[in-house]
């Protein structure tokens, strides 16, 4: 057990980051990263070796996936919180917010999938062999999946993908 | 120059940082070569350092309560008390001693072929599938030691089904007691933590060979079946047409043996 607390606890802040940036909302990925934490203590035991970083992501991916899942086929939407509004408060933070929301919420126009891959790759450090574990793809497919994700949040950036969002969000209504 | 192409990927892993020095340079030479792939490239790398400079405060924030991961290992120590191995061996005792001894020729319980079988596998199910400390006896890891073990007390050569194609692991197996002797069970799980488990032994006389039924036993549900003598049982929770599909898989891994 204490081996588990040794290992597992010092990636409990990039669990948090990483749900947080899939679902965008405080309390939802905080339950998430805590039914997250309450399996990898249960099945602690029954851990294949390999990373305990890339099992733990694998749990939460899961959980985020299901998540999604169950919000789309209920219908409704869950509520999205501009990312940092609520933590981030005083004028440093203020300053920070307004720094990165421009990129935050780009990133939010992502396809859910491209967005997984992006993070998992790009800001939680996962090799691409780890992140095809955690979203059980094949290798190719994350690259390819990187490769498209980096491409349109290069053209949102740029401020020339107005034409495809609003094809995103015809597509949604109908 | 005689350098392999450069590749997508390899432009990604030049962002990323996971190139071998040696390819680093060589795509890098290729980027002074190549302005505008350079400035495709410098954007990525760009589009990286603002995402990850966005979300760091997010893991720089306190921990809430509830993420404390010494209260959760608490929390499950309460919820699953001491007791609950003694709880479990009286619960198996009533069943099949005295339970068993009490209804016999009364109740008739199944007392041989596939019904038999399907119900020990529903009882090793509903004791093994929901236990958090010790579902199995011998881990996947020692899978080896395993095989020669349930071999040598079932007095054949067993081979443990794998189920990897359905996305269910081997989490491990033990041997159970049943009515009819030694019975092996092999239990797996998913990535949602939701379990599986598979049941053979020999059969007795009743039902040497029997086709694949669906079986349901005190809210466990299954198929069963019988080749040449030995019977297998698989039993979990997931939707029957799932299940059906991974008893497929088991039997046809058997057959190939």
């Amino acid at each position: 057990m204490k081996d588990m607390l040794v290992q597992v606890e010092p990636l409990i802040p990039a669990l948090r980051r990483y749900a947080r940036a899939l679902v965008r909302n405080r309390a939802n990925a905080d339950d998430l990263v805590q039914d997250c934490l309450e399996r990898a203590v249960s099945r602690w035991h029954q851990r294949r070796d390999g990373s305990v970083r890339a099992w733990l992501f694998t749990i939460l991916h899961n959980l985020a996936a299901d998540h999604f899942r169950q919000a789309s086929s209920r219908g409704r939407h869950v509520p999205i919180e501009e990312a940092g509004e609520s933590e981030f408060r005083g004028a440093a933070a203020q300053e920070h917010r307004l720094m990165y929301q421009d990129v935050l919420d780009k990133l939010a126009k992502l396809p859910e999938e491209q967005r997984a891959v992006l993070l998992l790759v790009a800001v939680e450090d996962l090799s691409y062999a780890e992140a095809a574990k955690v979203l059980n793809v094949p290798i190719g497919t994350v690259m390819s999946r990187l490769s498209r994700a980096r491409e349109r949040l290069q053209q949102e950036l740029d401020g020339v993908a107005g034409a495809p969002r609003n094809v995103v969000t015809m597509r949604r209504l109908t | 120059m005689n350098t392999r192409p450069i590749t997508e990927d390899d432009l990604h892993a030049y962002v990323d940082d996971v190139l071998e020095p040696e390819r680093r340079a060589e795509v890098g030479s290729y980027l002074a070569d190549h302005p505008d792939v350079a400035k495709r490239v410098a954007g990525f790398a760009d589009q990286r350092e603002l995402l990850r400079a966005a979300l760091a405060p997010i893991a720089d924030e306190p921990l809430p309560p509830e993420l404390n991961l010494s209260r959760i290992v608490e929390g499950q120590r309460r919820r699953s008390p001491p007791a609950w191995w003694a709880i479990a061996a009286m619960l198996l005792l009533s069943v099949g001693g005295f339970g068993g001894w009490v209804m016999r020729g009364s109740l008739e319980a199944p007392s041989g072929g596939l019904a038999a079988l399907a119900q020990e596998a529903a009882y090793s199910y509903n004791v093994y599938a929901p236990d958090r400390i010790r579902p199995v006896e011998v881990r996947a890891s020692d899978t080896t030691q395993l095989v020669q073990w349930i071999s040598s007390r079932l007095n054949r050569p067993v081979k443990v089904p794998d189920l990897a194609g359905s996305g269910y692991r081997l989490m491990g197996g033990r041997l159970v007691a049943t009515q009819h002797g030694p019975a092996a069970m092999f239990m797996y799980d998913d990535d949602h933590g939701s379990r599986v488990v598979v049941l053979t032994r020999p059969m007795s006389s009743a039902d040497q060979n029997a086709p694949m039924t669906a079986q349901s036993n005190g809210g466990a549900t299954g198929f069963a079946w019988a080749d040449d003598g030995i019977g297998y049982s698989l039993v979990g929770p997931a939707p029957m047409n799932s299940l059906k599909a991974i008893a497929n898989e088991v039997r046809r891994q058997a057959r190939a043996i």
